[in-house]
């Protein structure tokens, strides 16, 4: 019954390049719409990208100005509230909208670069321990559980009190905590492609080590991989919060979510708003992007396709 | 009556490009104590018309069948709890992957036992008594000692073996083999074959013999259906269709068998259907026999 | 003299079960020391059940796997199988078919790219070059010049196989070693892939060593038949002399458990079966 579409693309014309890729993609986004979850999340996160690119340009006030006259004005719907600040301002009389879309800018920023950071390392490190085997992988690997032993934020809060409290070391960081899971995820995935016949083959044809690993392993283990780095781009959006609600992460007067909320802990109690609406910013984006990192698997799950 | 009856069967699925018809107007029968083979080559279909009849398919699949029946009983509106009942006990399958049929966190004996238990209530005592009594059946050497082993701490032969056990323990009145044999090696696929066949004959139950394999055909079938892209495309005694062919498929295949090979090459489907793939369905479908 | 193309002596291969907490190291010899000659131009056919060693020695004599023991003689050169001690002048003698045509594509590469990868690894072709040759090749193969930018999961299981072959034969090799490449394939399309080893042996002048459990394809292909057992060749001959004449229990055993698709055979099955209804 697997075998029922075996002869589904024989179509004898010729396929171009071009057309071959938007019929895959086409094929992708079949399995990927099937999720509603994901392609909500992906609205969400488009729209993110959007405020977080036009900040400047639809946002009302600046994100550091401070309007002495209106410190603590409540969202505009409440009494008390103005329609000059949507969503209130906070104890120094700065905008919270503005400040919230100015912050989209710095959550983004910390996804694709923690991301990056450690899915490169990751690959890297995993390639050569799921490759080589051997005492090699027997060091990379017990170095990577010693990092998982460790809870994660308290890792990156030692790692950011021995390089000092700023955004970047933060995400240097959390990179470093981050990266165990993409070398595992690497590791495995490279040791099951490595015994296939395909990669004998090109041995035969005589490949080297770095033509194997670079050109003829990696680009099939990239399924796995998107999936791990859209959840790790959540999760150091959430991780560099925490880091700057402890004031380790991006420092005062920086719009960014979780120093937003540190600098609002003392209000907690007089004024909601303060805390509310950057908690809802950092919950709705980390959500939005772990539905779409489930849709990706759905689409990408090679168990769901056929090879 | 026949055993089971099915006309007009079609099965489809919703893939990236489209409805795909992995069944197409499909109508077989078999009678009680007749071997029936569904022969094919893969994307023929011959499985999921089976999976379709015992409702195994995904809800993705969509079937519709004029007929569906069953000792008489319709199958197409019959709830999942009488289903349930039905399979297992009236029914029985065996696969192609034996040990990957098994549920490999559990004995063997227990798996066993578990059938006994919920279609046929016995007690302990009468469970353990009918499966040493099975696996005896089966020809499992020491089957006290055997009913406490993994399955992956059998062979594939003996795991088929176990399988066709748990098949025949309610005394199914149709049993349906899905290439029990493909993942054997030659030897145990006689061994194994030579039980399915012996079991056949002694309960005198339906069998119903899906293989791609016209060597397992000849050996084992009364009749044949030979389906090819969904569709039928021959169905006949199986001494009629090795002696005289009435499709061309059929005819392509038999000639494309290594020891039907006459002179320097073998002869292939397209020499039969000059270029054209697609055979064209022989005449005189849908009459059962 | 004979035209020698490869010849093997007493070749060995052992496996390490590497030692647990609780057992000892063991010690599981795949192939126990076969030896066998086999002429340029000429098919030898491996026939044994799964894990006889057939696979083992496919490995071995396409430097996959290194002998524990034993020679290797390919074109009247003894060849030096250790590993780093392989010249790519050894290596494109001898290629390989394997028998899976889902496992042995990489995915992600274009057909192009799959035929043209070993000439951009051994030789300073130009692109355009390698584009030419592996057209070449696609055409030779049954297939066409439109496949070049295709991807592996768009052809059918005797297409890919077909590719595999094209892939194989790129850098011209003289001894080609195939490990079940039809055992995967649909009875229709087994007998295209077939009909293309034929005709490629004819054309190049290829040296087959087919191994395969399928009986009835072996009788068709092979010019000399070896039947492996638990790791030894227990019967070694010409067809006819194996066929007509098997001296091995074993080989016996395999032949009759091997089903019959002839008329006579089926007439006599359905009498006997009659006759115990009857009974």
């Amino acid at each position: 019954m697997a075998d029922t579409m075996t002869d589904i693309d024989n179509s004898p014309e010729v396929l171009s390049s071009g057309a071959m890729r938007r019929q895959m993609l086409k094929e992708f986004w079949f399995y990927f719409s099937e999720n509603r979850g994901a392609v909500i999340g992906l609205v969400i996160f488009v729209l993110l990208v959007a405020v977080a690119l036009l900040a400047p340009v639809i946002a009302p006030h600046s994100p550091f100005e401070q309007y002495r006259d209106a410190v603590l004005k409540p969202p505009a719907w409440t009494s008390g509230g103005s329609a000059t600040y949507l969503l209130g301002t906070d104890p120094v009389g700065r905008d919270i909208l503005s400040r919230l879309l100015y912050g989209a800018q710095y959550s983004l920023f910390i996804g694709v670069f923690v991301t990056t950071l450690s899915l490169v390392g990751g690959i890297l490190v995993g390639l050569i321990a799921g490759y080589y085997r051997g005492w090699i992988d027997t060091v990379i690997m017990r170095l990577m559980d010693i990092i998982l032993a460790f809870p994660s934020l308290l890792l990156a809060l030692v790692l950011v009190a021995i390089l000092g409290p700023s955004l970047t070391n933060g995400m240097i960081a959390i990179a470093i905590t981050l990266q165990p899971h993409f070398v595992r995820l690497t590791r495995a995935a490279v040791m099951a492609e490595k015994t296939r016949d395909y990669v004998t083959a090109a041995r035969l044809a005589g490949a080297g080590p770095v033509r194997l690993m670079f050109k003829t392993i990696l680009p099939n283990c990239t399924a796995p991989l998107i999936v791990q780095a859209t959840l790790s781009f959540s999760n150091a959006i959430l991780d560099a919060s925490a880091l700057g609600f402890l004031g380790m992460g991006a420092q005062p007067p920086a719009p960014e979510w979780g120093t937003m909320l540190a600098e609002a802990r003392e209000f907690i109690l007089r004024a909601w708003w303060v805390v509310t609406f950057p908690g809802l910013a950092i919950l709705i984006t980390v959500l939005a992007i772990n539905l779409m990192g489930d849709g990706l698997r759905d689409a990408l799950d090679p168990k769901l396709k056929r090879s | 009556m026949a055993l089971l009856q099915i006309e007009n069967l079609t099965v489809e699925f919703e893939t990236a490009s489209g409805w795909f018809r992995a069944v197409d107007g499909v109508s077989m029968s078999v009678e009680k104590g007749e071997v029936l083979a569904i022969v094919g080559e893969s994307g023929s279909g011959k499985s999921v018309a089976m999976l379709a009849v015992m409702g195994l398919l995904p809800w993705t699949a969509k079937i519709t069948a004029d007929r569906m029946l069953f000792e008489g009983r319709d199958m197409r509106g019959i709830s999942p709890a009488d289903r349930r009942k039905m399979i297992g006990k009236d029914i029985a399958m065996i696969f192609q992957e034996p040990i990957a049929s098994l549920n490999p966190c559990f004995t063997v004996g227990f798996q066993i036992e578990e059938v006994l238990r919920i279609h046929l209530g016995l007690d302990k005592k009468a469970r353990r008594a009918r499966a040493i009594e099975l696996f005896r059946q089966v020809g499992l050497p020491n089957p006290e000692e055997r009913l406490n082993s993994f399955p992956h701490q059998m062979s594939g032969g003996q795991c088929q073996r176990v399988m066709i056990a748990i098949a025949i323990a309610c005394n199914p009145k149709l049993l349906i083999a899905d290439e029990p044999t493909t993942a054997l090696d030659v030897t145990i696929q006689k061994q194994i074959l030579d039980l399915i066949m012996a079991l056949q004959a002694k309960t005198g139950m339906g069998l119903i013999m899906i293989t791609h394999d016209m060597g397992v055909v000849a050996e084992t079938a009364d009749r044949v259906v030979v389906q090819y892209k969904g569709r039928k495309m021959e169905e006949a005694d199986v001494l009629t269709l090795f002696e005289n062919p009435k499709s061309n498929y059929t005819k392509a295949l038999l000639a494309a068998l290594p020891e039907n090979a006459t002179g320097d090459r073998l002869t292939t489907v397209s020499d039969f259907f000059d270029g054209n793939p697609e055979p064209a369905p022989s005449a005189g479908l849908g009459v059962t026999a | 003299m004979t035209d020698t193309m490869l010849e093997v002596r007493n070749i060995k291969r052992d496996y390490e079960l590497a030692a647990g907490l609780f057992k000892p190291k063991k010690i599981i010899h795949a192939v126990k020391g076969v030896s066998f000659k086999l002429e340029r131009g000429k098919t030898l056919a491996i026939v044994g059940e799964s894990g006889c060693g057939k696979s083992t020695l496919a490995r071995m004599l396409t430097f996959i796997d290194e002998p524990t023991g034993g020679e290797l003689y390919i074109d009247g050169d003894k060849m030096d199988t250790r590993p780093g001690h392989l010249t790519p002048e050894m290596r494109q003698k001898v290629q390989i078919v394997f028998q899976n045509p889902y496992g042995s594509l990489n995915p992600r590469q274009k057909i192009g790219d799959v035929l043209g990868e070993p000439l951009s690894i051994n030789t300073n072709m130009s692109a355009a070059e390698r584009r030419e040759r592996a057209t070449e090749m696609l055409v030779k193969v049954g297939l066409g010049p439109e496949h070049y930018n295709r991807y592996p999961h768009m052809f059918s299981g005797g297409q890919r196989q077909r590719i595999a072959i094209a892939r194989a034969l790129m850098m011209n090799p003289k001894l080609l070693v195939l490990d079940e490449p039809v055992s995967a394939l649909d009875l229709s399309v087994q007998a295209q892939v077939l009909n293309l080893l034929a005709d490629l042996q004819d054309e190049f002048g290829l040296t087959y060593v087919f191994i395969s459990h399928d009986l009835s394809v072996v009788r068709y292909i092979a010019d000399e038949v070896m039947v492996m057992y638990f790791g030894e060749a227990v019967e070694y001959g010409t067809r006819d002399e194996v066929f007509s004449d098997p001296k091995h229990e074993y080989t016996r055993t395999l032949f009759a458990a091997t089903p019959r698709a002839d008329v006579e055979s089926i007439r006599a099955r359905i009498a006997r079966k009659k006759a115990a209804a009857a009974a």
